[in-house]
């Protein structure tokens, strides 16, 4: 199949166009901030693609996925603490500890479906919570200050804007490329047959829950990722980024971009963490915009923008 | 009689107060089209989904080409060669046809943990998808979404996904509900090919196309086997008269 030339895939083509131009502009225009924000904007970006792989593809609602920034985001900042400053060990370190960490909870998650399964998964974050919280070593409550960004043997700088920046980018392009090779794999096929209709997969001789449970390890390793590179954007790690409400950003990302499109969550990030930071400027309660904003979304376009973009006919 | 391909001994399920099947024993030898009737609720769908395993039985086994399957998962039953169609359409919505059949295929050619190539553009499982669809005459419809297919496409597109497993028993439950007269037709003539190369266990409520397809004619009535012979014998039983035929006779006068 060749991409058609549609309302969403020229969004999806020219989004990322200007990402990768965005350092010309803010080196040309001096607007150092745009470059601050957009490397942010890339970070969750990631975080929300690969929630979208089990959310939208898969049709495992986690409420937990915010764990995972924070599970990779400390792997670099414990390690960063206790001397070991080479990217080379925090980062595997960071993918391993997650995938190692979704494994357990969706091997206990996954047993339940629907509600049981959001509350399963947001238990399991809270707890990565509170056991964040209690690791007094490394800050506690307070958090766990980064004072030295991954070293990559000279590779590359991430103390660098720029550097850090295409970094992220890269993580963010090659995540994409690697769920789009999933999805449209006998693996995806499987994953989304499943949330299509579990009885059917099961009866033609699939064992669901094998691929459920591989496909929620991924989703968490990629998020990993994500989590290490929050670390060294921020310099910094704290109980916060797994809280709760941080799972339900990511969400809202996925659901406001369209789930089950390649793009959505990366849009819905773009716009999400735009919104937010816009809104910030005028009024303290953002989240009086921001809600009803989503509320219409979900009401009336569902698939997000992406879905909106979609059933654009040319003319 | 040849050694039966599927052999069930004093199977019982239980729901609450009733018992959906009462121990119940039958036999299908290989080849045959193997008919099951009986009214409404005498637990002919209880019956397939155990032997399918979506359903597991209080007690009594389930021996499948020689072997114990009774507390097999559904999807390793499907892997021996045991393929089912369900009563109440259950295709996956969102994809199209083509896809449904193939992904039955890849079902049954090892594992699909393989991330990387295209499934979409696997000729070897595309092929015998659209065999399949072609062999129920859905070839012309290989790429449109199941949901904006019709009724009796799904129901046609059941029989093809069960197809692609390569069963070596054919499980089906009621494939001509909701039909019409010409597609009923159909699915008829379908199944008198399809009869020559599986065996094939017929639910059905249609009794004109019971008594021209079946060998053997099984009656279920509360749960319990009350009669299981050849047609001919089956229409004169008076006890199956009594329990099912007259009444379905009585219904079919007020038309």
């Amino acid at each position: 199949m060749k991409p058609k030339l549609n309302a969403s895939n020229v969004v999806a083509a020219l989004m990322c166009a200007a990402l990768i131009l965005l350092p010309v502009y803010s080196a040309a225009t001096g607007n150092i901030f745009i470059l601050t924000l957009f490397t942010r904007i890339t970070i969750f970006a990631l975080a929300a693609a690969s929630l979208n792989l089990i959310m939208g593809y898969g049709g495992m609602m986690s409420f937990g996925h915010a764990a995972y920034l924070g599970i990779g985001g400390y792997a670099v900042g414990i390690l960063a603490a206790e001397g070991i400053g080479s990217g080379f060990i925090q980062w595997p370190v960071a993918l391993v500890v997650s995938a190692l960490f979704a494994l357990l909870i969706g091997s206990l998650s996954l047993r339940t479906r629907g509600v049981y399964f959001i509350m399963i998964t947001l238990a399991f974050a809270q707890m990565a919570y509170y056991v964040a919280s209690a690791l007094s070593r490394y800050g506690g409550d307070d958090g766990l200050t980064v004072y030295k960004r991954s070293d990559f043997a000279g590779l590359i700088n991430l103390s660098d804007r720029t550097q850090f920046y295409y970094l992220c980018l890269g993580c963010l392009f090659g995540g994409l490329y690697l769920i789009w090779r999933i999805v449209n794999s006998r693996f995806g096929l499987v994953v989304q047959g499943v949330r299509s209709n579990e009885q059917r997969m099961q009866a033609i001789g699939f064992h669901a829950n094998r691929y459920r449970l591989v496909c929620f390890v991924i989703a968490g390793t990629i998020c990993g990722l994500a989590g290490a590179l929050l670390a060294n954007n921020t310099d910094f790690v704290s109980p916060a980024v797994m809280y709760w409400t941080r799972s339900g950003d990511l969400m809202v990302m996925v659901i406001l971009g369209g789930m089950g499109s390649l793009f959505g969550p990366v849009i819905g990030a773009i716009v999400y963490l735009l919104l937010e930071e816009l809104l910030s400027q005028f009024t303290e309660f953002s989240g009086l915009i921001l809600g009803p904003v989503l509320l219409l979304i979900v009401l009336f376009a569902r698939g997000g923008i992406m879905g909106l973009l979609g059933r654009m006919r040319r003319g | 009689m040849a050694e039966p391909l599927l052999r069930v001994d004093n199977l019982v399920r239980r729901y609450g107060g009733i018992t959906a099947t009462d121990n119940l024993s039958m036999e299908v030898v290989p080849g045959e089209l193997h008919a099951i009737i009986g009214p409404n609720g005498a637990g002919k769908t209880t019956l397939i989904s155990q032997l399918t395993g979506q359903v597991m039985p209080n007690s009594g086994t389930i021996r499948f080409a020689g072997r114990d399957v009774t507390s097999l998962p559904s999807y390793k039953r499907s892997r021996l060669g045991l393929a089912r169609s369900f009563q109440i359409t259950s295709l996956l919505k969102d994809f199209s046809a083509i896809d449904n059949v193939a992904l039955a295929a890849q079902a049954h050619d090892g594992h699909s943990f393989r991330f990387w190539g295209n499934a979409r553009k696997e000729t070897r499982l595309r092929d015998i998808a659209r065999t399949a669809l072609e062999r129920v005459g859905l070839g012309k419809r290989a790429d449109i979404m199941v949901s904006q297919l019709s009724h009796g496409e799904q129901r046609e597109l059941e029989l093809a996904v069960a197809l692609a497993t390569k069963p070596q028993l054919l499980l089906l439950d009621e494939p001509m509900a909701g039909l019409g007269v010409t597609e009923s037709a159909r699915m008829v003539a379908l199944l008198k090919e399809l009869r020559k190369e599986v065996t094939i266990v017929l639910v059905e409520h249609d009794m004109e196309a019971v008594f021209a397809l079946a060998d053997r004619i099984t009656v279920l009535v509360y749960g319990r086997v009350i009669a299981c012979d050849v047609p001919d014998a089956i229409r004169r039983d008076e006890e199956v008269k009594r329990a099912y035929l007259g009444e379905q006779h009585a219904v079919t006068r007020h038309d």
